[in-house]
């Protein structure tokens, strides 16, 4: 039998008791409008997540200061105060393939004083030239700082948008003085605003400043880093090796005569940064960088070989992985509830064709008589419940798409279309008529032609 | 004239199992019908005729015995081939006409074309069918569905239908058992044109002797074994 003419048999078969077809492929319907209508939302709202935190830099790579042990205290991540600005530059310089550009961080925390009106930032970060782009920032008004300027430790800053409207409202703060712990600093530059990142916190409630200006200027105001000893000590005198980032020019510390700070060391702190950003050719480049980077930190760190790594990398996608993956397990958590509908709808699909072949008995002896095979009623049977889950799948992606709008309309959720929802639900119909077709067919196909005939 | 022997049956029995007692329907029957031969096959309920055209018709193998259909060996065949074989060479005439229900005439004439090998195209098989159709004189009635068809003009499409693979062989199971005398006399009239015009053998199954005087050979049954001449109720309606 040529397969257009199956299908049509087929086809006319189903028509020929609608209802029932209809009452039959509405568990296929349910079933697969559920599982469209999940992986639609699924995917919305891991579409936000991933928009949200794009901004928060996808394509970068943080390092730390490895942990440190002092009295059986663990300090956690970035302990030690290993990093130097000249690790950034090495970075930069010997790792052309992966990085695009490195940059210290160090943070400080307290008061911004503008005329009378003061405000505490959410943070005041530090970075050099390359901190901008790296952490994905755009400067609306006026311009970003210089390596010049990061190099004479210029106080000037950038500021948020949410500082901006704070401190300035109304005014242009292009030019204007503003106190940072009470040291006198210029805005030079506005942000363009960010957003909330992905934790609900305001990214424009900050300051950026050269990372200099904070780590000289600002002193004392360092972050989570308090232990200054270890692994770095005897790295002591590598920092002031390099002119860049000398001190040496400007006495913040202005010696004391007393003898007892006489051969004092510069504290760590001052040399130290809190972490290195380090932003890489792409996304997917993470590991090959990470496996670039460490053994230009470790010969910069004099570490030998066998000895642990006095810092450690974590690269961002990690961080976004594990928070779209929990968003993940629920919609799969979900379409597996909704994948149980679809197989009861199978099950309600195999009772109707067992119903359909008693029911026909006559017409398969008849086809049998006349010289239709075993195997030609096995298919005739067998697309008949394929063709009812289709119908049903389709039916149900529709109605799926007309769910997942309804709820993204009336609840604001994102919904994203997904093909491969689409071709799941198409697939997992076929095959549950194929699993579910197949036994009535099977009987159907093993019905004796004579008392099939007398069938009553 | 030597005429071939479309059917021959040699010694054929047939015993049924019914749970450990083996109940015997045919007894070893050895006939030959020849082609363009038109026969009935006479006897009463039980005596195993309805057995006999199953096994001659290839829907059903005899226990014991040989099978020629067509000079050829069909008792060892697979389900397959016995298909294969129906559609080709058998038509096949139900008591209750068998039609496919919602489905045109037309569509069901067409019907078992789809299952010949190797299958027609479309066209060529809705021809034959309308020519069968106008044979039978449904022309005007193509369109309709069984439920808006007469007893008789059903059985006609089924006879149109037994036709449509142009088989060697027509068997008839009780063609008049559900109509009336007119419409029964019509239908057997058109069993006589198709034997006398086309040649095709035709094996007609009843137990009304009315019916069997249609035929030029009458063959009797009782009890599993075919009888010698005719029966006496049989050649009463004969001489009439």
């Amino acid at each position: 039998m040529k397969f257009t003419t199956l299908l049509l048999t087929c086809l006319r078969g189903l028509v020929r008791n609608p209802m029932r077809a209809a009452l039959t492929v509405l568990g296929i319907v349910i079933g697969i409008a559920a599982v469209v209508a999940i992986m639609e939302i699924g995917e919305g709202s891991k579409q936000q997540i991933a928009d949200k935190f794009s901004n928060l830099g996808a394509d970068v790579v943080n390092i730390f200061g490895a942990s440190v042990s002092t009295g059986g205290v663990n300090s956690g991540m970035g302990g030690r105060a290993s990093l130097y600005p000249s690790d950034a530059e090495a970075i930069m310089e010997e790792c052309p393939g992966t990085v695009v550009s490195a940059s210290p961080f160090v943070r400080a925390s307290g008061q911004v004083i503008v005329g009378n009106t003061n405000w505490s930032p959410n943070s005041i970060k530090g970075g050099n030239e390359h901190y901008l782009d790296i952490e994905g920032w755009e400067i609306e008004k006026g311009s970003a700082f210089t390596k010049k300027q990061v190099d004479e430790a210029a106080r000037v800053c950038l500021i948020g948008k949410t500082i901006a409207e704070k401190l300035y409202p109304g005014q242009d703060p292009i030019g204007q003085d503003i106190r940072i712990k009470d040291v006198a600093f210029t805005v030079i530059g506005v942000l363009a605003a960010k957003g909330a990142d992905g934790m609900g916190n305001d990214q424009d409630d900050c300051l950026i400043l050269p990372w200099t200006s904070i780590r000289m200027r600002l002193m004392g105001a360092s972050g989570s880093a308090t232990i200054s000893k270890g692994g770095a000590a005897n790295n002591t005198n590598k920092a002031s090796s390099t002119s860049t980032y000398s001190t040496s020019g400007v006495n913040f510390y202005p010696g004391c005569e007393l003898e007892p700070y006489a051969s004092a060391p510069h504290p760590l702190r001052t040399r130290t940064v809190d972490s290195i950003l380090v932003k890489i050719r792409s996304k997917e480049s993470a590991t090959p960088a990470m496996d670039d980077m460490t053994p230009v930190l470790r010969r910069q760190h004099k570490l030998e070989p066998g000895v642990l790594d006095d810092f450690e990398m974590r690269d961002r996608s990690q961080f976004i992985k594990m928070v779209t993956g929990t968003s993940e397990t629920m919609s799969r958590l979900l379409i597996a509830v909704a994948m149980i509908s679809l197989v009861v709808g199978g099950v309600g699909i195999m009772n109707i064709m067992m119903v359909s072949v008693t029911e026909r008995t006559r017409e398969i002896g008849l086809r049998m008589a006349v010289g239709a095979r075993p195997r030609d009623i096995m298919q005739q049977f067998l697309l008949e419940a394929v063709l009812l889950c289709l119908a049903g799948g389709f039916i149900g992606i529709i109605a799926g798409r007309i769910a997942s709008e309804l709820v993204s309309k009336h609840n604001g959720w994102p919904v994203a279309t997904s093909p491969m929802a689409m071709v799941l639900a198409v697939s997992v119909a076929a095959v549950i008529g194929i699993i579910f077709g197949w036994y009535p067919a099977f009987k159907a196909s093993r019905l004796d032609p004579i008392d099939a005939l007398h069938h009553e | 004239m030597l005429r071939i022997a479309v059917i021959e049956l040699r010694n054929i029995t047939k015993v049924y199992h019914l749970g450990e007692i083996d109940l015997p329907v045919l007894k070893g029957i050895s006939l030959s019908i020849e082609d363009g031969e038109f026969v009935s096959l006479t006897g009463a309920s039980g005596s195993g005729k309805s057995t006999l055209m199953n096994i001659m018709g290839c829907l059903d193998h005899p226990s014991g015995g040989e099978y020629l259909l067509d000079g050829k060996d069909v008792a060892g065949l697979d389900a397959d081939d016995r298909a294969r074989l129906r559609n080709a060479r058998i038509g096949f005439v139900f008591q209750n006409f068998n039609l496919l229900p919602r489905t045109s005439a037309l569509e069901n004439v067409m019907m078992p074309a789809y299952y010949h090998h190797p299958v027609d195209a479309a066209a060529k098989i809705r021809e034959r069918a309308l020519e069968l159709i106008r044979l039978v004189g449904l022309e005007d009635r193509m369109n309709h569905t069984p439920a808006q068809l007469s007893g008789g003009q059903q059985q006609r499409v089924a006879i149109a239908r037994s036709l449509i693979n142009s088989p060697g062989i027509l068997l008839a199971d009780e063609p008049t058992g559900n109509l009336d005398s007119t419409t029964s006399v019509e239908v057997m009239n058109m069993f006589r044109e198709l034997n006398r015009q086309k040649g095709i053998s035709v094996i007609i199954v009843t137990h009304d002797p009315k019916t069997a005087a249609f035929t030029d050979r009458a063959i009797n049954m009782s009890d599993g074994l075919i009888m010698e001449g005719v029966s006496d109720e049989l050649s009463a309606t004969l001489e009439k």
